[in-house]
C-alpha cells in the first residue's frame, strides 16, 4: 500500500455502449479508482488490463457491438477488496470448457488468452449467467495483497 | 496514441519499429496489415522492434503469434527486439517467450538471421 493512499471507499457505476471506446473508458475509470485506492503502478496496470480484457469480452463477444445493448460497469474500492463488475446483455458462452492457452496444442492459437490473463492478474474471478440474458464477471483484487 | 509503425531496411532484414499500444482494433489491425503486406512482397526476414510499445493486450499477443505463423509458413523468419518489461512479462506468463527469438540488441538480432 502506498503511504499516501487515500483509503476512502469509492464507487463508480456506468452504463456503457458496446464500443471499443467504452473499453478504453472503463479501463481509465478502473485505473483511476485503483490509483486513488493506493495500488502501486504495477497493480494498477494489471487491474487495467484485466478490466480491458473483460470489457472486450462483454462488448465484442457478448453484445457483439450491438448498439441496442449496454454494458453495466461498476468499480468499488473498500478497505479490504477492490471489486469490478461487468455485465453484458449477450447470449452468453460456454465458460465451463476454457482451454489452457499455455498448453502446447494451444500455444500458437491467435486467441483464447483473455480470461487466462484476467485470472493471472486478479485475486478472484467469477463468471455468472444472468437471467433472462447476459453474463456478469466479477474481478477482485485484495487491498492487503499489495 | 494507438500504434505507429515505421519500416526500415538493413541489408535483407526489414526492421519494423513499433510504438504505442497494440490492442484490439486499430493497433492490432495496423500491425497485421503491415506484416501481411511485407510477406506479400516477399520479405523473408522481419525484425519487430517493440521497444516503444507501451501496452499490449491479448489481441495484440494474438497478432504477434499470427505474425510469427504467417512469416514462418511463408518460409521466412520473424524475430523480436527490445521487449519492454511488461511485454516480456506477458510473453512469459503465456509461455510464448520461448516461442519467439527475442533479442536485446539490434546488431545481434540482425546477425541471428540466417
Amino acid at each position: 500500500m502506498r503511504e499516501d493512499a487515500r483509503q476512502i471507499p469509492e464507487t463508480v457505476e456506468r452504463f456503457l455502449d458496446s464500443t471499443l471506446e467504452s473499453v478504453d473508458r472503463a479501463e481509465e475509470l478502473a485505473m483511476g479508482v485503483a490509483q486513488r485506492a493506493g495500488f502501486d503502478e504495477d497493480d494498477v496496470m494489471k487491474i487495467g488490463m484485466a478490466v480491458r480484457e473483460s470489457m472486450v469480452n462483454a462488448v465484442a463477444h457478448g453484445n457483439r457491438y450491438n448498439a441496442n445493448k449496454k454494458v453495466r460497469f461498476s468499480v468499488a474500492s473498500g478497505t479490504e477488496r477492490f471489486t469490478v463488475r461487468i455485465a453484458d446483455q449477450g447470449d452468453g458462452f460456454d465458460f465451463s470448457h476454457l482451454p489452457d492457452p499455455r498448453l502446447q496444442e494451444n500455444l500458437m492459437r491467435a486467441s483464447g488468452r483473455g480470461i487466462f490473463l484476467i485470472r493471472s492478474f486478479m485475486d478472484e474471478f467469477q463468471i455468472r449467467r444472468l437471467e433472462p440474458v447476459g453474463t456478469e464477471v466479477t474481478l477482485v483484487k485484495y487491498m492487503a495483497s499489495q | 496514441m494507438s500504434v505507429k509503425l515505421t519500416t526500415r531496411q538493413i541489408g535483407d532484414v526489414s526492421v519494423v519499429d513499433v510504438a504505442g499500444r497494440i490492442t484490439l482494433g486499430e493497433g492490432s489491425s495496423a500491425l497485421r496489415d503491415s506484416l501481411r503486406e511485407m510477406v506479400g512482397k516477399g520479405q523473408k526476414k522481419i525484425l519487430l522492434n517493440l521497444g516503444e510499445v507501451s501496452y499490449i493486450d491479448s489481441s495484440g499477443i494474438g497478432e504477434l503469434v499470427s505474425a510469427f505463423t504467417t512469416v514462418t509458413n511463408g518460409g521466412g523468419q520473424l524475430k523480436l527486439l527490445n521487449l519492454t518489461k511488461r511485454v516480456k512479462d506477458l510473453l512469459q506468463i503465456t509461455k510464448l517467450y520461448t516461442v519467439f527469438d527475442v533479442h536485446d540488441s539490434e546488431v545481434s538480432a540482425i546477425r541471428a538471421f540466417v
